[in-house]
């Protein structure tokens, strides 16, 4: 029996906040040149054993042996100088530095106190190379979009020789495209002998890139296995600890009324394609696209969060005119934005402060607050989408990143809404609320609402929606009806016009 | 657990309020006369104009703004309003009137400005007040050619020189607090109090949520400019003079009262009430320190350190609060 080399072996280890234990007497081993997935719902404990491991948090109990010695990180710089690197999902660059700076922050190259330009120039570029980002090296980081920045991210990892790389959720930003990219670059890694630990929300992908697999829930393990010969629907279980049987839930029953809501000719910018398309009360439209292809910009010109080069909109066949998103909230038109935190929570205000600011005249009397209504009211929402709070006046930033997401539809049913436009609906939200904000949405649909999902994640854009309109470097390049759903024709609908040039 | 909820609600609520009052035992015990009632009519007259302003300034850091601009706001409203009240010919009673009515309109149209211009342009409104700070002063010097005003009618002085409760509470307290008392009720009881306070945190979220944000901002500027004016009133009729030297600098006192009170200077967060403590601290450490012979040089320093501990305190207060809220 060969003896299995593990570089790192996690024992008995417990880490508590007040109030919650985030590790309970985790164990696990992780083999040398393997890629290990590590898996859990938010608040499961991944990102607290991450930290552990990589300096930031110190262990109350137990211990942990990496290259069969003590390892007691009591600080990030420790774990970088011992070869172990994260990625956080948070990228951590300095944005108005450049990107070789950045790649080579830790290490200048210098001459006589001076940064060597040119060397620095030649070793980023080095780097750059092997993670096949293609930017100069002089660009500041603060002119990348977030994929870039990711790999600037990576690339900085490796000119640290890292032993051991701790990627957490490192495609929660990325395009199909640029996600092919990263797996190559961790293969490359692989074959270096490089240890790889990853984190990931999305289930299908790791079984591309990884050999085994943790799962842990409420800060416990619940079992370590190979990839190989695993369902999904084994580690969603193990995840969640119940069976989803049909993780998207779409529902067949809620029929497609009458057209709720129409765009016509509709330019976001002088000069760009210009866009049609409808949507029905009952339906859920998906829009698929690059990451960049214009659909956060086209759900923002609809709302009139910018302003429009021109078009029409019309709401029950009627003209509407929408030039702030003030006009849109009263024509009913909802607007759930990729980004919670920044645009769509008030994340230092209560729950019920959070749910009413789209309607403050219906829990008011000539400009009073009826703090009793209010209370009623919001709660009567958290009630319904079974918002997971202490109490309705908790600060919408303790919540996990789904009741979060729940906070933002509650608000916008409080405006009894006509149409809703939601961009990246589940984006880092774990599996059991994801499921949940899925069958919210179907039953919105089911009250006649009509529906607008942008998401890149294309395999719950095929999961929910009854037809997907394709966007393409601004315009519409393709729809498909959910009878025709095919992810290969999605994909190349969405590099269509990117190929013809 | 249960202790440390308590000290978490003193920490959040009561800090400051604790502050104070071990500073006032501290001087009590220290400085002679410091606890008699003559002393405690001294200190509200002093902190009334500081308490008017910061409570003016509070509504605008709430929503990330600042107002550089209220103490030559309030002198051009004071220069503007004692100028009217001496003109001939009216009333005396109208003259009054017309001159209050002028000394708040200044104040209110000069805020607007600040604020309209702030958002017209996208301006930070530090750099805005800063012009407004010199136009103000420049504008209250022009007006009498730097020469003070005398001889108001008495009807207009009594107000700010009378006192009630055994002589001990200055009418013009009363103002103040009367002030504070209202802008409580707006900020925490009224739709355009939340909104305040939601701007403030999150301004495009507001936006994104069907609101016009740049309304609610013009109109606290606008509610500054108004606190201003009456500070200018209010300071003419204890003074008995209006002079365009008044309030220099009486900006950076108003915004260290609200700094010392908890009010974040990024917007979002603190209370009216804070900054009343906050103003009480400032007058009763000037006060107290002036009793015990400490010079005025002396005095500024303390000032200076005090301001700076609050705000340290107040990051240790925020970490608590946090900590234990998870719990």
């Amino acid at each position: 029996m060969t003896k299995i080399n593990n570089i790192l072996e996690i024992k008995h280890l417990t880490k508590r906040f007040p109030g919650v234990t985030a590790l309970d007497d985790v164990s696990l081993n992780i083999r040398r040149g393997e890629t290990h997935i590590l898996l859990g719902e938010n608040g499961a404990g991944k990102s607290s054993l991450i930290k552990v491991i990589s300096g930031v948090y110190a262990a109350e109990e137990g211990e942990i042996f990496y290259n069969r010695a003590r390892y007691s990180p009591t600080r990030p710089h420790d774990a970088i100088e011992a070869g172990i690197q994260v990625i956080h999902q948070e990228l951590n660059l300095l944005t108005y530095l450049t990107v070789a700076e950045n790649i080579l922050f830790e290490k200048l190259p210098s001459r006589f106190g001076v940064v060597d330009q040119r060397k620095l120039t030649e070793q980023a570029q080095a780097l750059l190379d092997e993670v096949g980002l293609e930017v100069s090296p002089g660009t500041p980081v603060e002119q990348l979009g977030v994929a870039q920045m990711q790999l600037v991210e990576i690339a900085k990892a490796l000119s640290a020789d890292s032993q051991v790389l701790i990627m957490d959720e490192p495609t929660a930003t990325l395009t199909s495209q640029e996600i092919e990219r990263l797996f190559a670059i961790i293969h490359q890694l692989k074959a270096k002998g490089v240890t790889i630990i990853y984190i990931s929300h999305r289930l299908q992908e790791v079984f591309e890139i990884g050999d085994r697999f943790t799962v842990l829930r409420n800060g416990q393990v619940v079992g370590t296995q190979p990839l190989d010969g695993t369902k999904i629907s084994d580690i969603v279980k193990m995840m969640v600890g119940r069976d989803l049987a049909n993780e998207y839930l779409f529902r067949e029953d809620v029929a497609r009324g009458a057209e709720m809501f129409r765009v016509e000719d509709l330019q976001v910018a002088d000069g760009s394609s210009k866009v049609s398309f409808s949507v029905k009360g009952g339906e859920i439209l998906g829009i698929a696209g690059l990451v960049g292809s214009g659909r956060t910009e086209l759900l923002r010109a609809i709302f009139g969060a910018d302003a429009k080069a021109g078009g029409r909109l019309f709401l029950r066949n009627q003209p509407i005119d929408v030039r702030r998103p003030k006009d849109a909230v009263r024509q009913g038109i909802s607007f759930l934005t990729e980004d919670r935190k920044e645009q769509g929570l008030i994340l230092d205000m209560s729950c019920y402060a959070n749910i009413t600011v789209t309607n403050l005249s219906a829990i008011s009397q000539v400009g009073l607050l009826q703090a009793a209504e209010e209370q009623q009211a919001s709660n009567r929402l958290i009630d319904s989408l079974g918002i997971k709070t202490p109490s309705s006046s908790q600060l919408v930033r303790n919540l996990s990143g789904g009741n979060q997401q729940k906070i933002v539809l509650a608000k916008w049913l409080f405006r009894n809404t006509n149409l809703l436009m939601i961009d990246e609906p589940t984006r880092g939200i774990d599996v059991g609320a994801k499921y949940e904000i899925y069958s919210l949405l179907w039953e919105l649909a089911a009250q006649g609402k009509a529906i607008i999902i942008v998401s890149s994640d294309l395999p719950e854009i095929m999961g929910i929606c009854h037809r997907v309109i394709v966007f393409s470097k601004g315009k519409i390049s393709g729809e498909v009806d959910r009878a025709d759903f095919d992810q290969e024709q999605i994909l190349s609908l969405a590099y269509q016009e990117y190929i013809q040039e | 657990m249960k202790t440390r909820r308590t000290a978490n609600i003193i920490l959040r609520e009561g800090g400051i309020g604790l502050a104070l009052i071990l500073l006032i035992v501290f001087f009590a015990f220290t400085a002679d006369n410091f606890a008699t009632l003559a002393n405690v009519r001294n200190i509200l007259n002093q902190i009334t104009i500081n308490t008017i302003l910061a409570v003016g300034m509070t509504f605008v850091i709430l929503v990330a703004g600042i107002d550089l601009s209220v103490g030559s706001v309030m002198a051009f409203s004071m220069m503007a309003a004692g100028t009217v009240l001496k003109l001939e010919g009216l009333p005396i009673n109208a003259a009054i009137g017309l001159g209050i009515f002028t000394g708040l309109a200044i104040g209110m149209v000069i805020g607007f400005l600040n604020g309209w211009i702030s958002e017209q342009w996208k301006l930070p409104s530090f750099i805005v007040t800063l012009g407004m700070l010199n136009i103000a002063r420049g504008a209250a010097l022009q007006l009498t050619e730097a020469r003070t005003i005398y001889q108001f009618p008495t009807q207009f002085t009594t107000f700010g020189t009378t006192t009630i409760f055994n002589e001990i509470v200055p009418l013009i307290f009363l103002v103040a607090l009367a002030l504070v008392g209202v802008s409580w009720f707006i900020l925490t009881k009224t739709v355009f109090g939340r909104l305040i306070y939601a701007i403030g945190n999150n301004e495009e979220a507001v936006r994104l949520s069907g609101h016009t944000p740049a309304v609610y901002k013009v109109a606290t500027f606008t509610i500054c400019g108004v606190t201003a004016g009456l500070a200018g009133l209010i300071n003419m009729s204890r003074l008995t003079i209006a002079s365009p030297i008044v309030g220099n600098g009486a900006e950076l006192s108003a915004i260290a009262a609200v700094i010392i009170g908890g009010t974040s200077l990024f917007g979002g967060k603190g209370s009216v009430i804070g900054t009343f403590i906050g103003a009480c601290i400032i007058g009763v450490l000037n006060n107290g320190l002036t009793i015990m012979g400490v010079d005025d040089f002396t005095r500024q320093i303390l000032t200076g350190v005090v301001i700076i501990v609050a705000v340290i305190l107040d990051y240790y207060r925020a970490k608590f609060v946090q900590q234990t809220a998870a719990a």
